[in-house]
C-alpha cells in the first residue's frame, strides 16, 4: 500500500466503524460494538506510526481528494497534508484514543448506551483527523466543528440530566463563538489570497505582511494582525481560553473516558494546533502574537486559582486542563510553536492519564466524585496510585518527567520573549507552577492519603448531583473500594510510560533538531526567543539530562516543591489551616466560587439579553407593528371606511338624486375652472 | 422518444397536473389506498420526466436549455415559451422530487379528501414548474397566480383553527405584491412589444424607469420570499397549514420568490438592482439577525423553523446583491439546502404533530427516551439547520458569509453571526423538545418512527449529508448561468444619451 493509501484508510477506518456500530449497534452483539471500533482505531494507529516513521525519513506529502467545489475561479478542495506536525499529532490521537476505547469497555460496561457510546469517540476520531491531516482552511473549518459536534454529542450523553444538557448547549453555543471569529479569519484569508490552501495562503502572506486595513474608516489596522486574531478567536473556543474558556468545567457532565479523550488530550488542543499549523501568518503580527501570549497567561494563572477550591475529583482536573492549555497559548505567544506543541504531546499523556486515573477513582468510589469524601485509596487502587502519582508528577513539572520538559522549556521560552505581554506572561506561568503543584497534590493528597473518609460520612450521596449514574449512590461506609479490572489498568499503564519517558526521548528532535524544519516558521529576527533558547540548550544545558539536573536548582522547581510540601502541610498535617483561611478569606473565596462571575454575566447579559431583544422584536416589531399596524390596521382601515361610506348606499331615490346633481355640479365647476 | 425529449419542460409541467385530475376523477375516499397508489404513482412518473433536467443539461451552457415555443395568444403577442438555465433546472428537480415526500408523507395522516389533498399538490407541483421554466412574462404571471389557488385550498381545507385568518393573509399579502408586478410586465409590454422576457433583458430603461420596475417586482417577489418587513404572513401561514403545506411553502415557494428576482427584477432592472442594493443588502441582514432573534423566543415549534426559514432566506437575497459569483452560487445552493432542510424539519415537526396533536415546545421534552430514531434524525437536521459543515446548511451559508466579507467585512460580519444564532435556536429547541426526563404521560407513550416516516426522513438525510460533503454538483449546475447572470448585470441598461429621442 502507498502512503496516500494508508493516510486515507487511517481517517476511514474509524469513520466505517462509526458508522457501522452508529446505524446498526442495536441489531448487533454489544461486544461488537468495541470490537468493531477498537479494531478502526488501533489499526488507523498503527498505520499513523507507518506514517509517522516515513516523515521521519522525510516524506511529506500535500495533495488533494477531491474538489469539494468551485466557485469562480474559487477552488474548495478536500485533501492532506501530511508532514512531521500532522503525523506527530495523528499518533497522538490514535493512540490516546485507542487508550480511552479500551478504558470504555470497562467505564461503560453497564450503561444502555454502550454503542451510542463508542460509535461516537469512533466518530470523534476521524473528526479529529480530518482536522489534523486537513490541508487546506476549508477542511480545517469542517473538523473543527465536526469534533465540537461530537463533543456536543457526548457531553450531553446522559441526556436525561439537565446538567449535561444545558452543558452540551453551552459548549456548543461557547464554541460557535469562537467559531464566529474564526470563519471571518477565514474569509479575511480567501479574500486576501484568494485561496484556502495552506501552501497557496503561506506563499502569499509575506507579501501581505505590511497591507493595511481600515475596518472603521479612518483606523487602519495591520492586515495580518487582524486575521490572526480573527483565526485565534476560534483557537480561543476550542481550546477554553478566558473568556471563552466557560464551557470546559460544565463539559465534565459527559462520561469520564471522553473527558480524558476530548477535553483533555484532544479536541481542546486543536486550537494549539491550528496555530501552530499557521505560524508562517502569525508570525507576521507581533501585535497578534502579543495577544495571544497575554490570554494565555490570563488562562494559566487564573485558571488555576479555580482549581484550588473544587471538591469535585474531574473539576480540578479540568480546570488543570485550562491551565496547562494556557501554557502552550503562552508559548504561542512566544513564537516558541515547537515547545506548544511539545506541550501538547505530553500533556496528552499526562492528562488522559489523570483523567482516566480519576475514572477508575470515581468507579472504585462507585460514582462518589468528592475529594473530601476519599482518602486512602492507595491502599486499595495501588495501579490507580502509582499512574496518579506519575501523571502529578509530570503535570507538576519534576524533573525527567515528559511535563517538565515541556513545562520548563515554555518557561525559558516566556522568559527570552521580548514582545508586549512577556513580563506579564513570564510571571503568571511561573505563579501557575506553584498554583499547579499545590492543587495537584491537594487532590493527590486527599484521594490517595490521610484518612478514610468515605466510612465517616454519614450522608455521602446528596452533597453530589455528579453522580454519573442516576442508579449508583457512593460507595457506603462499610465497603472497601476496589480498582476495575485491567481494561482499565491496562490503559492507565501504558499512558503512565509515556509521562515518564517521553519528554526526555523528544525533547531533543523536537525542540533543538529539525523536525519541524518546513513545518514551522519562526521569523528570529522579530521573536528570538526560540533561537536563544536553542541556544541556552546546547550551550548551557547541553543534554535532556543537563537540563533535568540543572532544573533541579531553577526557581521554578522550587516554586513546585514548595507548592507540593504546602498542600502536604495544609491537607495531612493541618487541615484545619485551609478551613481557617477560607473563612477569613470569605471575599476571595466567593469570587473563585463563582468562578470570577464569568457564568452568571453570561447567563443575564448574553443568554439573557439575546431573549429579551428577541421577545422584545417579535411583540413590538412583528405583531405590534407589522402586524398590529398596517397589515390588520390595513384591514381594520377599509372596514372602518366602508363602514362608513356604507351608509350613502341608503336605498332611497332622493338621496342618490341629490347626489348626482351635487357630482354634475361639482365637475361642471371644475371643467369650467380647468379650461 | 423524441417527442418526451423535445417537451421534457411541457411534461414536467402538465403530467403532474394531468396526475391530479386523473386523481381527482377516479380516487376517493371510499378506497384511500388506491386513491393514495394513484397520487404516488402519479408524482413519481412527474419526478421521472423532469430527470432529463439533469442527464441531458448541458453544463457548458450558460443560456436557455429545453426551449419550447407555441403561439398563444397572437393578438397580444403572447407565446408559450418555456425554458431553464442553470439556476431554474435544479429548482425543477427540487420541486418534483419534494412532490413525492409530500404524498407519501400525507400517506395515513390524510384521511379525509383524499383525492383533492394529492390533486392539489400534484397540480401545485406542475403549476411551479411552470412559473420556474416560463420565458414569457403573462405565461409565467398566470402560472405564478395559479399556483396561489391550490395553497390557498391546502391551507384553507386541511388546515389548524385558525386557517380563515392565515388563508386570507396569506392570499391577500401575495396577491397585492403581485398586482404592482403585473403593472410592471404591462408597462414593458408597452415598450417592446412584446412579453418575452429575453426583450426586456435587451431593452434600454432610464434609471428612474429601472427603480420602478424594480420596486413592482419586489413588492412581488419580497412577499414571496419572504423578506422583511413583509414576512408575517408565514410563521401564521405555516402554523396553520398540513405538513404537506408547509414542507411544499417553505421547500418551494420561498424559492419561487428567490428565482424570480434572478429572472426578472435583477436582469431586466440591473442599474436598479446596483443602485438599491445598499437597501436590498439591508434588508437582508434584518432577515439574518432580527429574524433569528425572534426565531430564538418562540414557542411553537412551526413558528420557530418559519422563522429560521425567513433567516435562511435572508442568505439566499444577500449572495444575490453581493453581485459576486461565490455570493451568487452560494445563493442558489442556499436555496436548494433549504428546500431539503426545511422540508425535513416540518415533516419531523410533522411526526410530533401526528402523535402528540401539539406544536407547543412546553408540551414536550424526554422525546429521545420514546423515540431515540427519530431524535437522532431530528438533531441531525437541526444540527444541518445551523450550519453545520458536511451537511447542505453549511455550504451556502459558508459560501455567502465569504463573498459577503469581501464585500465588506462588517456585513460578513453581521452575517456570519448566524452561526451562533442559528445554533442556538435550533439546539435550544432540540433540547426542549428531545432531550431530559419524559416530561408527561402522552411523551410516555410515543412510538417510534414507522417505515414510511423512516423512508422520507432517511431519503432526506441522504441529500443533506450527501449535498454537504459533495456540494460540486450543485454548482456545476450553476457555473456558466452565473457567469453569464453576472456579466448581464455588469452591463449597464441606461439609455446612451443622443441615442434616443
Amino acid at each position: 500500500m502507498t502512503l496516500p493509501q494508508i493516510s486515507l484508510l487511517i481517517v476511514l477506518l474509524p469513520l466505517i466503524a462509526a458508522a457501522v456500530v452508529g446505524l446498526f449497534g442495536r441489531y448487533l452483539p454489544r461486544s461488537s460494538a468495541h470490537w468493531l471500533t477498537i479494531g478502526g482505531v488501533g489499526a488507523a494507529f498503527v498505520l499513523s506510526v507507518i506514517v509517522f516513521k516515513a516523515t521521519l525519513n522525510g516524506y511529506t506529502a500535500n495533495y488533494n481528494l477531491y474538489t469539494w467545489l468551485t466557485s469562480g475561479d474559487i477552488q474548495f478542495n478536500v485533501g492532506f497534508l501530511i508532514d512531521n506536525l500532522t503525523a506527530m499529532m495523528m499518533v497522538v490521537v490514535t493512540f490516546v484514543s485507542m487508550m480511552v476505547h479500551i478504558y470504555t469497555i470497562g467505564y461503560m460496561h453497564e450503561d444502555s448506551g454502550y454503542s451510542r457510546f463508542f460509535s461516537y469517540i469512533s466518530l470523534f476520531t476521524f473528526s479529529m483527523l480530518m482536522l489534523v491531516m486537513s490541508n487546506n482552511f476549508m477542511q480545517l473549518f469542517f473538523g473543527w466543528e465536526a469534533v465540537g459536534l461530537v463533543s456536543y454529542l457526548l457531553i450531553g450523553f446522559w441526556y436525561t440530566r439537565p446538567t449535561a444538557i444545558y452543558a452540551n448547549l453551552k459548549a456548543f453555543l461557547v464554541n460557535r463563538v469562537g467559531d464566529f471569529g474564526f470563519l471571518l479569519g477565514i474569509g479575511m484569508v480567501l479574500y486576501y489570497t484568494g485561496s484556502l490552501d495552506y501552501a497557496a495562503v503561506f506563499q502569499a502572506a509575506p507579501s501581505l505582511a505590511d497591507v493595511q486595513v481600515a475596518l472603521i474608516p479612518n483606523v487602519s489596522w495591520s492586515l495580518m494582525t487582524v486575521t490572526c486574531i480573527l483565526l485565534f478567536i476560534g483557537a480561543m473556543g476550542k481550546s477554553a481560553q478566558v473568556p471563552l474558556h466557560v464551557w470546559l468545567p460544565d463539559s465534565m457532565e459527559g462520561p469520564t473516558p471522553i473527558s480524558a479523550l476530548i477535553h483533555a488530550a484532544t479536541m481542546v488542543t486543536a486550537g494549539i494546533f491550528m496555530v501552530a499549523r499557521m505560524s508562517p501568518l502569525f508570525e507576521l503580527s507581533t501585535t497578534a502574537l502579543s495577544f495571544v501570549m497575554i490570554i494565555g497567561a490570563i488562562t494559566a494563572l487564573f485558571m488555576g486559582f479555580l482549581g484550588i477550591i473544587q471538591n469535585d475529583i474531574k473539576r480540578v482536573v479540568a480546570y488543570s486542563t485550562l491551565s496547562q492549555l494556557g501554557y502552550m497559548t503562552v508559548a504561542l505567544g512566544a513564537s516558541a510553536y515547537s515547545v506548544a506543541i511539545f506541550h501538547l504531546m505530553t500533556h496528552a499523556f499526562f492528562k488522559a492519564l489523570l483523567f482516566l486515573a480519576a475514572g477508575s477513582v470515581i468507579m472504585g468510589m462507585h460514582h462518589d466524585q468528592d475529594i473530601r469524601n476519599m482518602g486512602n485509596l492507595k491502599k486499595y487502587m495501588p495501579v490507580t496510585w502509582i499512574t496518579s502519582l506519575i501523571g502529578s508528577l509530570a503535570l507538576i513539572g519534576t524533573p525527567f518527567f515528559a511535563g517538565f520538559y515541556s513545562k520548563d522549556s515554555i518557561i525559558e521560552a516566556v522568559k527570552f520573549s521580548n514582545i508586549t505581554g512577556s513580563g506579564f506572561a513570564y510571571f503568571a506561568v511561573l505563579a501557575g507552577v506553584f498554583v499547579t503543584a499545590f492543587y495537584s497534590f491537594r487532590l493527590y493528597f486527599l484521594v490517595f492519603h490521610g484518612k478514610e473518609k468515605w466510612r465517616h460520612v454519614s450522608n455521602a450521596h446528596d452533597a453530589h448531583h455528579d453522580d454519573e449514574h442516576d442508579h449508583h449512590h457512593g460507595l457506603s461506609p462499610t465497603d472497601d473500594p476496589h480498582e476495575p479490572g485491567w481494561v482499565v489498568k491496562l490503559p492507565l499503564i501504558l499512558l503512565a510510560i509515556p509521562s515518564l519517558i517521553i519528554g526526555y526521548i523528544a525533547i531533543e528532535p523536537m525542540l533543538f533538531g529539525n523536525f519541524f524544519n518546513g513545518v514551522i516558521f519562526v521569523n528570529n529576527e522579530a521573536h528570538p526567543a526560540m533561537e536563544t533558547l536553542s541556544h541556552h540548550f546546547h550551550e548551557v544545558l547541553h543534554s535532556p539530562v543537563g537540563m533535568a539536573l540543572h532544573g533541579l536548582m531553577t526557581l521554578p522547581f522550587v516554586l513546585a516543591a514548595s507548592g507540593v510540601l504546602l498542600s502536604w502541610f495544609f491537607y495531612m498535617k493541618r487541615p484545619d489551616i485551609p478551613a481557617a483561611i477560607q473563612k477569613k478569606f470569605s471575599f476571595i473565596n466567593q469570587i473563585l466560587e463563582n468562578k470570577y462571575g464569568f457564568d452568571a454575566f453570561n447567563e443575564r447579559f448574553f443568554a439573557g439579553g439575546a431573549r429579551l431583544l428577541g421577545e422584545k422584536l417579535w411583540k413590538i416589531g412583528d405583531i405590534q407593528l407589522i402586524d398590529g399596524a398596517i397589515v390588520n390596521g390595513t384591514a381594520r382601515l377599509i372596514g372602518r371606511i366602508s363602514s362608513k361610506v356604507r351608509h350613502l348606499q341608503s336605498g332611497l331615490i332622493y338621496h342618490y338624486a341629490f347626489a348626482m346633481i351635487i357630482g354634475v355640479f361639482l365637475f361642471l365647476t371644475f371643467f369650467i375652472k380647468i379650461n | 422518444m423524441y417527442f418526451l425529449n423535445s417537451h421534457v419542460l411541457s411534461f414536467s409541467i402538465w403530467l403532474p397536473i394531468l396526475a391530479g385530475v386523473v386523481v381527482l376523477l377516479l380516487g376517493n375516499d371510499n378506497k384511500p389506498n388506491f386513491t393514495r397508489l394513484l397520487a404516488l404513482a402519479g408524482s413519481l412518473a412527474a419526478f421521472a420526466v423532469t430527470l432529463p433536467l439533469y442527464t441531458h443539461f448541458n453544463y457548458a451552457d450558460g443560456g436557455f436549455q429545453f426551449q419550447e415555443m407555441a403561439r398563444w395568444i397572437p393578438a397580444f403577442n403572447v407565446n408559450y415559451h418555456l425554458g431553464v438555465d442553470g439556476i431554474a433546472a435544479p429548482l425543477i428537480l427540487l420541486t418534483s422530487f419534494t412532490t413525492v415526500i409530500v404524498v407519501i408523507a400525507a400517506w395515513e395522516v390524510i384521511s379525509n379528501n383524499i383525492a383533492q389533498y394529492m390533486a392539489a399538490f400534484l397540480i401545485m407541483s406542475g403549476l411551479m414548474i411552470g412559473v420556474f421554466s416560463a420565458l414569457d412574462g403573462l405565461l409565467y404571471y398566470v402560472f405564478w397566480e395559479a399556483m396561489l389557488i391550490p395553497m390557498f385550498l391546502v391551507i384553507g381545507i386541511w388546515g389548524g383553527e385558525n386557517r380563515v385568518y392565515a388563508t386570507i393573509k396569506f392570499f391577500l399579502y401575495t396577491l397585492l405584491g403581485s398586482l404592482l408586478m403585473l403593472v410592471a410586465f404591462i408597462y414593458l409590454y408597452h415598450q417592446t412589444g412584446s412579453f418575452e422576457i429575453v426583450d426586456y433583458y435587451k431593452l434600454p430603461l432610464p434609471l428612474d424607469a429601472q427603480v420602478l420596475i424594480f420596486m413592482a417586482f419586489f413588492m412581488a417577489f419580497a412577499v414571496k420570499i419572504p423578506m422583511w418587513p413583509v414576512h408575517t404572513w408565514l410563521p401564521d401561514a405555516h402554523v396553520e397549514a398540513p405538513t404537506g403545506g408547509s414542507v411544499i411553502l417553505a421547500a418551494i415557494m420561498l424559492k419561487l420568490g428567490g428565482y424570480s428576482f434572478l429572472r426578472f427584477a435583477m436582469p431586466i432592472a440591473p442599474d436598479a438592482a446596483h443602485h438599491l442594493s445598499g437597501f436590498m443588502i439591508t434588508l437582508s441582514l434584518i432577515a439574518i439577525v432580527y429574524i433569528a432573534l425572534v426565531a430564538l423566543v418562540q414557542k411553537d415549534m412551526k413558528k420557530l423553523i418559519a422563522y429560521s426559514s425567513i433567516s435562511h432566506m435572508g442568505f439566499v437575497t444577500l449572495g444575490f446583491f453581493l453581485f459576486s459569483q461565490l455570493g451568487l452560487e452560494g445563493a442558489i445552493v442556499q436555496m436548494i439546502s433549504h428546500g431539503f432542510i426545511s422540508a425535513a424539519m416540518f415533516l419531523c415537526v410533522g411526526v410530533l404533530y401526528d402523535r402528540m396533536h401539539s406544536r407547543q415546545i412546553a408540551d414536550y421534552g424526554g422525546v429521545v427516551n420514546t423515540m431515540p430514531i427519530f431524535t437522532a434524525f431530528a438533531v441531525l437536521f437541526a444540527m444541518a439547520n445551523s450550519g453545520l459543515p458536511a451537511t447542505s446548511g453549511f455550504v451556502g451559508e459558508f459560501m455567502v458569509i465569504l463573498a459577503a466579507i469581501k464585500y465588506n467585512f462588517w456585513i460578513g460580519f453581521l452575517a456570519a453571526t448566524t452561526l451562533i444564532f442559528g445554533a442556538a435556536y435550533s439546539l435550544w429547541m432540540v433540547k426542549r423538545v428531545f432531550y431530559g426526563d419524559i416530561a408527561n404521560s402522552h411523551v410516555a407513550e410515543l412510538k417510534d418512527l414507522n417505515k414510511r416516516e423512516l423512508l422520507i426522513l432517511s431519503v432526506l438525510a441522504l441529500m443533506v449529508i450527501g449535498f454537504g460533503v459533495y456540494p460540486q454538483p450543485l454548482t456545476e449546475f450553476t457555473h456558466a448561468t452565473a457567469a453569464q447572470f453576472l456579466n448581464q448585470m455588469a452591463i449597464s441598461k441606461l439609455p446612451v444619451a443622443g441615442l434616443l429621442p
